[in-house]
């Protein structure tokens, strides 16, 4: 299945975005997870007041830098599993389908997430 | 230290009526020096001289002696006896390759896809002879220095689960030479080896184990330089398509 | 181009639990797996997303919700795969990407180095924008 030089394939996109959503993921999610997993539920750290990350999520660049993160992060994990998948399942053969399924669900939640940032978190 | 140590060597002879795999035990001397490769040369000079088996340098540079000791592809002649006492030790053909008979293994489909990554010196243009050598500084060398250390002994592709799974892989060391000679600052040709790179079963089709590098006995870091080559590919890919009336 | 004996080639088929058989394997196979748990948590801070945009009822609901000692241990578990993710995905940059200056290679610890202290940066300013 070669193809011709010039003729644009999907690979190279595909992985410079899963490269990307694997460094944004690294970077920005522990730090979120720790506080939201666990300082604040263990009450190490005092919750931010609903109004405080409200006016955080009203600035336009917290939502596209948060649409961003969640896009890239879940098409990096979507990218991931399907390999996972395929080559520990040994299940390469029904790629079509497994293919669809992971980077449908990251289109899915890439789609919630700017919906809820635009249209829910109102100025 | 006992003075003797077990090999379980399988064996595999098609032209016989039992043919196998079958797995027989055989008792050398545990010699101080000895590596896996004089254990096997004992065992056909001394014990079994119907077994199969490809060396040549016994030193480490030639690429031959390549097989699975204990499940892990090692060269014969760089692993010592003393290193796996008190035994025994498993020593299997080389994985992911057919075997043609006992430990030696079918390595055409390696030396299709070395030939098609053109690992030489690609120019537009060749200088004539009267003009002299091409000359490089050894900041220049040390760029891609690295991965010419490859002697082509296989074990990279027998570590690989992806080569194991999907045949159709070109495979890390075959990739890290095409990478060798695309940082090379003589050369012209990283257009040419990008329509092979490029493709779903080159450069993409890896998924960063690792477990080349780990098996590589010259340190030719194999997973590095296809991260690296998949990096300079996203580029072209990321150019042609913003800039399309290029020059190929 | 092959031999006529090739009919008579032994071909090992690979095991269907390959990554079974060899730590370094099985290491590899959590690795990937930790993406699941990167997946996982975007959920959660999409359910936040929506919790903050519905009111502040919302969000305690939310907040009790992530309390439960269920989701604890799910977090727990999400937050050392999650790191394990960042630590092996920064531990292998300086070996997929060539960074030099000034036309001389910056060696793969300074690299590293500059990694982590972004992540630090990061999470610094994460930090004091959710917590402040």
């Amino acid at each position: 299945m070669a193809h011709p030089p010039g003729r644009s394939t999907p690979e190279p996109f595909v992985w410079l975005m899963f490269s990307a959503g694997g460094v944004v993921a690294a970077l920005v999610l522990p730090v979120l997870l720790v506080l939201f997993g666990l300082a604040i539920p263990l009450g190490w750290v005092d919750a931010p007041s609903h109004a405080h990350l409200l006016a955080v999520l009203r600035n336009p660049l917290t939502k596209l830098a948060l649409i961003g993160i969640c896009g890239l992060a879940l098409v990096h994990a979507a990218h991931r599993l399907r390999f996972t998948v395929e080559h520990g399942l040994q299940l390469r053969r029904h790629d079509g389908i497994i293919a669809a399924v992971c980077y449908g669900g990251a289109l899915v939640g890439t789609a919630a997430a700017a919906y809820f940032l635009l249209a829910t978190i109102r100025v | 230290m006992s003075d003797s140590i077990t090999l379980q060597v399988v064996r595999y002879r098609p032209d016989e009526e039992d043919a196998g795999p079958v797995v027989v035990d055989y008792e050398v001397p545990l010699r101080r020096d000895w590596a896996i490769l004089d254990a096997l040369n004992h065992i056909k000079d001394e014990l079994d001289g119907t077994l199969s088996y490809r060396w040549s340098c016994r030193m480490g540079i030639c690429g031959s002696c390549g097989m699975m000791i204990n499940g892990e592809p090692k060269l014969t002649c760089a692993t010592f006896l003393v290193d796996l006492a008190p035994g025994p030790v498993h020593v299997a053909p080389l994985a992911n390759f057919p075997v043609i008979r006992d430990l030696i293994v079918d390595i055409t489909d390696f030396m299709q896809k070395l030939g098609r990554v053109k690992p030489w010196l690609i120019r537009d243009e060749e200088k004539p002879v009267d003009d002299g050598e091409y000359l490089q500084t050894p900041a220049e060398l040390s760029d891609f220095k690295q991965f010419s250390m490859c002697i082509n002994c296989m074990l990279c592709y027998a570590a690989c689960p992806v080569y194991g799974l999907d045949g159709e892989f070109v495979g890390p060391a075959a990739i890290a030479l095409a990478h060798r000679y695309n940082l090379d600052s003589r050369d012209e040709g990283e257009r040419e080896r990008l329509t092979i790179l490029a493709q779903p079963e080159g450069v993409w089709d890896c998924t960063f184990v690792g477990e080349c590098s780990a098996a590589c006995p010259k340190g030719v870091d194999p997973a590095g330089a296809i991260q690296q080559a998949k990096l300079a590919a996203a580029q072209d890919a990321v150019k042609s398509l913003l800039l399309p009336w290029r020059s190929r | 181009m092959t031999s006529h004996l090739e009919a008579r080639y032994h071909r090992q088929r690979v095991p269907l639990l390959w990554w079974a058989r060899r730590r370094s394997y099985a290491m590899f196979m959590l690795r990937e797996l930790s993406s699941a748990f990167v997946a996982l948590f975007v959920v959660e801070l999409l359910f936040l997303i929506r919790a903050v945009g519905r009111g502040p009822a919302a969000y305690e609901g939310y907040l009790d919700a992530l309390a439960h000692p269920a989701m604890i241990v799910v977090n727990v578990v999400a937050v050392a795969f999650v790191l394990l993710h960042a630590v092996t995905f920064a531990n292998l940059t300086p070996r997929a990407m060539v960074v030099k200056v000034r036309g001389r290679r910056v060696p793969s610890r300074a690299v590293l180095a500059g990694v982590y202290f972004g992540w630090l940066v990061v999470t610094a300013v994460l930090a004091w924008l959710v917590v402040g």
